[in-house]
């Protein structure tokens, strides 16, 4: 058996189906032939630019698009889209999104929001009092107990990512899928989440895809690194090997362009 | 009326003096601005750093003079030897684009997407009157300045044929166009792909030491700060914590706000650690905390607080009691670099 998510050969289109309005035109490839094996308690980065193909990889891992070829595997069971997977398979695998306000229920309460991942998922639904897992979650998390009864509104972005996470942890995932999940926070938050991430991964084991086109956030938390351009994998190496000997011209661009603090001549 | 420098003009090009702006809220008036005071000078490039809610796109928009219709404004703009707050709505539209010109972040957005690129960067000129067979090289001329190629050809595009960083570049042929001394630019490459990112930055530094256009770089981003501004301006709440030059003040920053920023920028051409995160988020102008607003986040008001005081209840974070009570003042700590901590000193931010 293979432990954790293989990725084979996956191809996803978009387009292409000939509308009342316009003409037929050939569809266009988001990710052409990308393999990738994220294993257990094992940090994959994907990076690229826009139009990567990096986030529609991150979505067809949680089921979210179809792919054209290809296959994705998890603890060697095939995964089809989300309707078709088992719960235990939906479970294992959790997306947490770039836009926590957007990806949370306004209407509902943060609370509300843990409950609903429960009745989802009975199997993982607290056995005694929901009231208090859902106080142990959120202090999981890193939220005071009073967030159970407020909306996204209420909250500011870093916590509202916070309810994101603890949402995917309510129903024990496996690995956790983050697509750019630190960047659309301020600066002085993105460190309070990756802290959270890094911690959660050791005390639950998790495996984590993390989607960024953020470098230095990648070098801060990534084992292994994979680079996308125009719906390819370039090249994938180990994140210290990437860094210091990039092989592919594409990824040494991407590290020149790359900004840092120090070593700024003014 | 604008190009010619006397020489009383070797002060600052724009003196932003105790800016004050009070919007209306849901509970009644909110200070979104408090008090902020810097200069832009002439041929310098000056960056605005800021998290959500310190004001600093709220800053651009009182220089620029599109503020909310009841906004409430105090202080003093002086821009020259006038004082823009106080500049009849004529005189304002008249300096807005012709003496400051502004970039937006999103040129989709901006961009009228029914005009062709080289009418809409022509703007200006055909408004003052600039012959219609000029406009056409002027056109020609701006974008070859931004260094679009193909210029000839691309004047005749619409936005939609641009792409992202092209658009960028025809939004800052446009602020171009009226040959302004100062651009405001809000998160110009915010949007953009790192590598695209690369370049207008390296437009907009051209044209600081080719052209001598002063420019307000409005920001989150302190690697772009770090590469492009000559001098920092750090908020925080709707007030200045931390001025000075740029290089100075990244590389040995007096308030632990900014020290927390360049602490929290994680490396790409070395290793670096997670930063230790500050504790909870950005302060909201209308819940402001008291004293100095960036109390409860603060790691040095919590050393400097150790001993001080054995009066607070157990659990809680000590906090010094000054800065809870008392707001700071923007001090100069050293020749050219200030900041508005009770305990800035070069010794006690390490």
């Amino acid at each position: 058996m293979t432990a954790g998510l293989v990725i084979s050969d996956l191809r996803v289109t978009f387009g292409g189906r000939g509308g009342l309005l316009r003409r037929s035109e050939p569809p266009v490839a988001a990710v052409d032939g990308v393999s990738l094996r994220v294993g257990p308690r094992e940090t994959v980065a994907v990076v690229g630019e826009s139009g990567s193909g990096k986030t529609t990889v991150a979505r067809s891992i949680v089921g979210l698009v179809t792919p054209e070829a290809g296959t994705i595997t998890y603890d060697d069971t095939v995964l089809g889209p989300m309707r078709t997977r088992p719960p235990h398979v939906q479970r294992a695998i959790q997306m947490v999104f770039q836009d926590p306000r957007s990806s949370l229920n306004p209407r509902m309460t943060a609370g509300a929001i843990l409950r609903e991942a429960w009745h989802t998922h009975p199997a993982v639904a607290p056995k005694g009092d929901w009231k208090q897992a859902t106080r142990e979650l959120l202090a999981e998390v890193g939220l005071d107990p009073t967030v159970a009864g407020r909306r996204p509104s209420a909250l500011s972005g870093g916590q509202c990512q916070r309810v994101s996470i603890a949402r995917a942890l309510a129903v024990r995932p496996r690995l956790l899928v983050c697509d750019e999940a630190v960047s659309a926070l301020d600066v002085s938050v993105q460190a309070q989440i990756l802290r959270l991430l890094v911690d959660l991964k050791s005390e639950r084991d998790l495996a984590i895809v993390f989607i960024s086109h953020d470098l230095g956030v990648v070098r801060q938390i990534a084992d292994r690194i994979a680079v996308m351009r125009s719906g390819e994998l370039v090249e994938e190496a180990t994140a210290e090997d990437l860094f210091t000997n990039p092989r592919h011209p594409y990824t040494q661009m991407l590290l020149d362009a790359a900004l840092d603090l120090e070593g700024v001549e003014s | 009326m604008s190009a010619d420098m006397t020489p009383e003009d070797t002060g600052p090009l724009l003196d932003v003096r105790d800016l004050e702006v009070v919007l209306p809220g849901p509970d009644g008036p909110v200070r979104i601005l408090d008090r902020v005071s810097f200069t832009v000078g002439a041929g310098r490039t000056t960056g605005l750093i800021g998290e959500s809610g310190s004001g600093k796109s709220m800053t651009a928009m009182a220089i620029i003079g599109l503020l909310p219709r009841d906004a409430q404004t105090r202080g003093e703009l002086r821009w020259r030897s006038e004082d823009l707050l106080t500049a009849t709505p004529r005189r304002r539209r008249r300096v807005r684009g012709r003496e400051i010109a502004m970039i937006f972040q999103d040129p989709l957005a901006s961009l009228n997407p029914g005009q062709t690129i080289g009418r809409q960067i022509t703007e200006i000129p055909r408004r003052d009157g600039m012959p219609r067979r000029e406009l056409g090289s002027t056109a020609v001329d701006l974008l070859e300045r931004v260094e679009i190629p193909d210029p000839a050809r691309r004047a005749n595009n619409y936005p939609h044929q641009f792409s992202g960083g092209m658009r960028q570049r025809a939004m800052t042929a446009l602020a171009l166009a009226g040959k302004p001394q100062l651009i405001l630019a809000d998160e110009p490459t915010t949007a953009l792909d790192v590598t695209v990112q690369a370049r207008i930055l390296a437009l907009l530094r051209r044209l600081r030491d080719e052209e001598g256009t002063a420019m307000l770089l409005v920001s989150h981003d302190l690697r772009v700060m770090a590469h492009v501004a000559d001098d920092l301006v750090v908020m925080y709440a709707g007030q200045v914590c931390e001025r000075g030059p740029a290089p100075d003040v990244l590389r040995r920053p007096f308030h632990p706000y900014t020290n927390a920023l360049v602490k929290s920028v994680p490396a790409v051409h070395a290793k670096s650690a997670i930063a230790d995160p500050l504790p909870g988020s950005p302060a909201n102008p209308a819940e402001r905390p008291s004293g100095c607003a960036f109390h409860p986040r603060c790691p040095l008001t919590r050393i400097m607080a150790q001993g001080v005081s054995s009066a607070n209840a157990i659990g809680t974070p000590p906090i010094h009691e000054r800065c809870r009570t008392e707001q700071p003042e923007v001090r100069e700590i050293s020749p050219g670099r200030w900041s508005a901590c009770h305990f800035s000193s070069e010794e006690a931010v390490r």
